[in-house]
């Protein structure tokens, strides 16, 4: 089957959902081609609203449908919706408890060559410290749909971030362990527990079979929910193993090695490596460029793991 | 109908009282917005504590948040809550009436304080309305020296793209900001004609305190089908006492006895007016 991109997942996912439910909305700044949104506003034209290139006014709108029934999905480039809306993301969502659904598209450095300004390192963490939102990010197609399906469960804010591109998968069609708000163990090992999020989980799933080869055994859990992070999950990946690799398409402060650290660190005493994109602005080029430059790819998670055990 | 213009000034007896046993509080737009805030609730909107479920109700956003204490007086006129427990607790720890308007308070729908997200939110309540073929109305309330934000134009630019004419803004255009005048910390004093370009229908309020003026105003704002409607309202910083009104000094202060004296003297005498004069 081909592989379609996470975010076209999520358009998939919710015109199903806005067939049968008149409530489901969807809305776009100007965005809706490069979120995969076109879709659902050609197939349901009355439940897309544009709101022109004007990001803090999409998720304003969003609260204000919400606030009267509707269940709108704001799709928008992750950095812009993450950083140039985040007030309204955390006054008018998060702190008025709005069921506003944020999705950050091309998140991280999806944007590649385009330069920082098209660049959502920064997401984790100013989504995490905001109460009342939850932060999740998917790792692969499959994963995705289950998420947004839970997710049209709810009625609470939720800021959900995926790449532009398709990537490879980590589950198998059909047989997708899948449970809300609980990280998702992938392998499981003693040596070394590597713990990723959203596009880096493949590669830190790649990184154990290249361990494995070596007779170094993996933990990878995929913590597609940042926030309420599962805590538990962590803590015994990290009891199990001598020491933690966190994986994040992030700044190296604040988001998900920031937090698994803290966890750890009360919890279960332990080395905690992060692996992220560094604290500046990125090296030009390609996404998987990028990833192979900081060695953020499996041969990086690998060698690092190496050293550790 | 009861005496709105007298009701209008009890509420700011109401206000000062919070304010004074608070000790903290934005007196001089709580003082200019009172008799907009009054003629939306008690006499525009059908909202009440018994329909607050009801999807058909009218919607109302407090974006200029820091006039709290005037909403607070409102609401709790309307029977949301008691207004002594408002003044008992206005402020003071652990309450829940807080600075600014915060939705786990009954009556009250959205959480403000930040400037400029009135307007945006407003523009998805009242395309919800469209939506769903729904009569409800939408109010808002924005100060003068909140339009400097610019996702107020961001909002004003969609409710006229989507023709919003269920949406009904009010500038509370008192002219004075916590700076001083408003034309010279950012001036707009062509505010008629910004809105106007917006795609607004537009309707000046010469006195923005006037109740009869407030309500001609509004109801002229409900004929009109295509557009939204802004209401410019000019209003007096601090109304209702010679000691705080067109003072910039009043946008954020606590009376002191002295003050307090004149102020609530003042004030009285304005409702014996409204109910005599």
């Amino acid at each position: 089957m081909a592989k379609i991109a996470n975010k076209q997942v999520i358009c998939d996912v919710l015109i199903e959902a806005g067939k049968q439910d008149k409530d489901v909305v969807a809305l776009c700044s100007d965005s809706r081609g490069s979120a995969s949104f076109t879709p659902f506003a050609n197939e349901l034209p009355d439940q897309f609203v544009e709101t022109g290139i004007a990001e803090q006014n999409l998720v304003s709108i969003s609260a204000g449908l919400a606030k009267c029934g509707k269940k709108p999905y704001a799709a928008s480039p992750a950095c812009f919706l993450s950083t140039r809306s985040y007030e309204q993301c955390k006054v008018d969502v998060a702190y008025s408890n709005t069921n506003v659904k944020l999705i950050g598209i091309s998140g991280g450095v999806s944007y590649g060559a385009l330069g920082m300004s098209h660049h959502s390192a920064q997401d984790i963490a100013a989504m995490c410290a905001v109460p009342n939102m939850r932060v999740y990010l998917p790792s692969d197609r499959l994963q995705t749909e289950l998420l947004t399906k839970e997710l049209l469960k709810d009625d609470k804010p939720a800021y959900i971030r995926v790449g532009r591109n398709a990537v490879d998968d980590v589950y198998e069609e059909g047989n997708v362990p899948f449970e809300m708000d609980k990280a998702t163990v992938v392998t499981e090992g003693t040596d070394i527990a590597i713990i990723a999020c959203g596009e880096m989980v493949k590669p830190s799933v790649d990184a154990a079979a290249i361990l494995k080869e070596k007779g170094i055994s993996a933990t990878v859990v995929d913590m597609y929910c940042v926030k309420p992070l599962d805590t538990d999950a962590i803590v015994k990946a990290a009891s199990n193993a001598k020491a933690v690799i966190t994986v994040e398409e992030h700044a190296p402060f604040g988001g998900l090695g920031s937090m698994v650290s803290q966890v750890v660190g009360s919890e279960c005493p332990k080395k905690v490596v992060n692996i992220a994109l560094p604290d500046a602005p990125v090296i030009t080029g390609t996404s998987k460029e990028v990833f192979d430059y900081y060695e953020m790819n499996a041969e990086g998670i690998a060698k690092k793991a190496l050293e550790l055990v | 109908m009861e005496n709105l213009k007298a009701l209008a000034y009890e509420l700011r007896e109401n206000v000062i009282d919070m304010i004074v046993e608070g000790k903290a509080g934005h007196i001089g737009g709580d003082m200019s917005v009172m008799e907009i805030l009054t003629e939306i609730y008690f006499d525009q909107m059908n909202i009440s504590p018994e329909n607050m479920d009801d999807p058909d109700r009218d919607k109302f956003i407090m974006s200029k948040g820091h006039s709290v204490e005037a909403y607070y007086a409102v609401l709790a006129a309307k029977g949301f809550f008691d207004i002594r427990d408002v003044i008992a607790q206005f402020s003071k720890f652990g309450s829940k009436f807080i600075g600014h308007p915060n939705n786990k308070l009954p009556g009250i729908e959205m959480n403000s304080g930040s400037l400029g997200h009135g307007l945006p939110v407003s523009v998805g309540m009242a395309l919800a309305g469209k939506m769903d073929k729904k009569d409800y109305r939408v109010y808002t309330v924005m100060g003068d020296g909140e339009i400097a934000e610019g996702s107020v134009w961001e909002g004003a630019m969609a409710a006229s793209h989507y023709g919003l004419d269920n949406l009904c803004a009010v500038v509370d255009r008192n002219r004075l900001q916590i700076s001083g005048n408003t034309e010279d910390v950012m001036a707009h004093d062509d505010l008629h004609e910004r809105w106007k370009s917006f795609g607004w229908n537009v309707i000046d309020v010469a006195d923005g305190n006037d109740i009869d003026q407030l309500k001609a105003a509004f109801d002229a704002a409900k004929e009109v089908k295509g557009k939204p409607t802004v209401l410019i309202a000019n209003t007096v910083k601090g109304k209702g006492s010679s000691v705080m009104e067109n003072k910039a000094n009043w946008h954020h202060k606590v009376p002191n006895a002295e003050e307090l004296e004149q102020i609530k003297k003042d004030l009285k005498a304005g409702k014996e007016a409204a109910l005599h004069g």
